[in-house]
């Protein structure tokens, strides 16, 4: 694509949260950028950063236990460190959120109508009945029948994918152009899941907007995404567009984690395990490779010190040089 | 030989209501499943979410009421005997739950939690009892040292497994798994489905393999049934299920898994668009009227399939 428009930036983005007097940072100098029509997928499994990552772009989180260091640019933005009452302006209007789970982010008291129309009201110069119309023309767009009736409804009256449809027209609401979808589809069946993969795809094709997916189902990720970032211990530790980076994997943990799952057409081999834990937020090594030790086998001095993303085709980045040492000959051999 | 038979289980709930809170309706939560256990096979369960899977696994296991139907184990009925302390049947199937993290008792220790079941059916001695919690602890690949600790000193793999250790402490014929791996991440997952693996060659178990996720089943099981709205669409091996799936459910089910081949990304959305056609055209040749499927005909000698057989003739 010739014309790539920027849409957001991160530069050396550090969240950090206190555990008793000290900070940790639970996302560590992340560098990325997110493209306007563009599905940027984030990786990793629990507790590598994906989240907080997210909330840090959205600005959820609590102000006084976390330190964000940094820069977030939207337009001439930065949004790690804009006061509260300016963050609310972008907030909903130029960035939505999608959660996970729908129940719990939806208001059990508030009918549905009114929580989609919640957004206009702070955003928009919407009169009562203009608003009414948006909101029948947005659950329309995320294809729900008969959205007359809905609007009347409150959330535990909705199935769940019918709830995350509704997350979905909240988010879209004021047609941001960010939208950060946490595991937008984890919380529901396969046979909905692909109806919300579709239906997402489709939103971003029509507006044009760009798209940070986190999850940690590289299913989803291959489905949808454009482009997919691995976190590993609050780094990013390859990047890739997304054939390159499942064709072509680099970094050993990408590597294991891709031959982990169970596929659909593979027979009854062993699955790939990495050995060891992922360290906690507490005891995580600050310095060299933070996946040397889930990968013991291989010499102290295959890592880098100070492990760095290294170019090794257009776009595609890996942290370290211990993958150019990695295979997974040698993996059973240390088992 | 199977060693235990499922006869027409059915479990309703009442749904009450009116001024003399009578009953007014029935929620069918599981509707007419027959099966059969052989030993060292696993067989997989899968539906979406409120199709009675975990409902048929807890009305085996006996944690919930059976409306209907019975289970037949080692030539004897065992419907109404299943919670009783001295049965064998109680003994011999054991259960692995979804989230390992509320089916462990915070107070107790690892020890106090493997030994459970040892102390319930086993008469051993309090020496015997302690080595046959290193043994298991040793199945499972923990180090003897744990069984001191609390249950939230391990992470969410360990504490699967310690659930593991629990369900296999009496040499169990079956072990019915409710989604043991939906919770954890994608490299410990690996880690138990292997480890389960491991132990089924070793003890010659069964398993009941309850699950959303049609890659882990397809990994783990030999035979696979497909539930909707608390009966089964369709049953068979493997093979008969993934290369020849009959139902339009479970060619939906399929259909919607995502694949980790970005390639062919475009090529499965048109199918998936194809097979959702199909499904809103074809409705009556596998749902009757009330939105209920048919009673499973047989297409070869282990491939069953839910369809309507009037219409099948005329195709």
């Amino acid at each position: 694509m010739a014309n790539i428009e920027n849409l957001l930036t991160i530069k050396n983005l550090h969240t950090s949260f206190r555990i008793k007097d000290t900070y940790y940072d639970a996302v560590e100098n992340i560098s990325i950028n997110l493209n306007k029509n563009e599905i940027l997928a984030i990786v990793g499994e629990s507790g590598c950063g994906k989240s907080t990552l997210a909330t840090s772009i959205v600005g959820l989180h609590d102000p006084i236990n976390t330190k964000i260091t940094g820069e977030i640019l939207y337009k001439d933005l930065n949004l790690a460190a804009i006061s509260e009452s300016k963050f609310n302006d972008v907030r909903g209007n130029d960035i939505g959120m999608i959660f996970q789970d729908p129940l719990s982010a939806l208001n059990p008291l508030v009918r549905i109508g009114e929580q989609i129309s919640e957004s206009l009201v702070y955003h928009t110069k919407f009169t009562k009945e203009q608003r009414k119309e948006r909101v029948i023309e947005l659950l329309n767009q995320v294809g729900i029948p008969n959205p007359e009736r809905v609007v009347r409804q409150f959330p535990h009256q909705l199935s769940g994918g019918m709830r995350q449809r509704v997350m979905i027209a909240i988010a879209i609401a004021c047609k941001p152009a960010i939208i950060v979808a946490d595991e937008p589809t984890t919380a529901l069946d396969v046979t909905i899941q692909a109806q919300i993969l579709d239906l997402l795809k489709e939103l971003q094709a029509e507006t044009k907007s760009g798209i940070i997916l986190i999850t940690h189902d590289l299913g989803v990720v291959a489905e949808i995404a454009d482009r997919v970032a691995v976190m590993y211990a609050g780094q990013v530790i390859e990047e890739a567009p997304v054939e390159e980076l499942f064709n072509n994997p680099k970094h050993p943990y990408t590597r294991s984690l891709l031959n982990s799952i169970p596929q659909m057409n593979s027979e009854n081999e062993k699955l790939q395990v990495i050995q060891g834990l992922v360290p906690s937020l507490k005891n995580l090594p600050r310095e060299g490779c933070r996946f040397s030790s889930r990968v013991p086998w291989l010499d102290a001095n295959t890592h880098e010190v100070n492990p760095v993303l290294h170019e090794v085709s257009p776009g595609h980045f890996v942290r370290c040089t211990c993958w150019k040492h990695f295979d997974f000959e040698s993996a059973e051999g240390g088992n | 030989m199977s060693f235990m038979q499922i006869k027409d289980l059915c479990v309703h709930y009442p749904i009450r209501g009116g001024f003399f809170n009578t009953v007014v309706d029935q929620v069918y939560a599981v509707d007419g499943v027959n099966m059969e256990f052989e030993k060292g096979k696993t067989y997989g369960l899968v539906g979406e979410s409120g199709s009675g899977k975990s409902t048929t696994g807890k009305a085996i296991i006996g944690l919930e009421k059976i409306t209907s139907g019975s289970i037949i184990y080692e030539g004897k009925d065992v419907t109404n005997q299943r919670r009783e302390r001295t049965s064998a049947y109680n003994r011999d199937i054991q259960m692995i739950f979804q989230d390992a993290n509320s089916s462990l008792n915070p107070r107790k220790r690892v020890k106090d939690i493997i030994a459970e079941p040892i102390r319930n059916f086993l008469k051993l001695s309090d020496q015997e009892e302690n080595k046959r919690i290193n043994e298991l602890l040793a199945i499972v690949g923990m180090p003897e040292d744990a069984k001191y600790k609390y249950p939230h000193e391990f992470s969410g793999g360990q504490k699967q497994r310690i659930g593991i250790a629990r369900a296999v402490a009496c040499n169990p014929k079956l072990i019915i798994a409710d989604e043991p791996v939906s919770a954890l991440d994608l490299s410990v997952q690996a880690q138990v489905l292997n480890f389960m693996k491991d132990i089924q060659e070793e003890f010659g178990l069964s398993y009941l393999f309850i699950s959303h996720d049609l890659g882990v089943v397809k990994h783990m099981c030999d035979h696979i049934s497909i539930m909707y709205k608390g009966r089964f669409v369709e049953t068979g091996r493997r093979e008969d299920i993934y290369q020849d799936p009959q139902h339009i459910y479970t060619q939906r089910l399929l259909s919607a898994i995502p694949n980790i081949e970005p390639a062919t990304r475009i090529e499965r959305n048109k199918e998936r668009q194809g097979v959702e056609a199909r499904y809103q055209a074809e409705q009556h040749k596998y749902y009757d009227e009330n939105g209920k499927v048919y009673a499973l005909e047989k297409i070869s000698d282990t491939h069953l399939v839910a369809v309507n057989i009037n219409e099948k003739g005329g195709k």
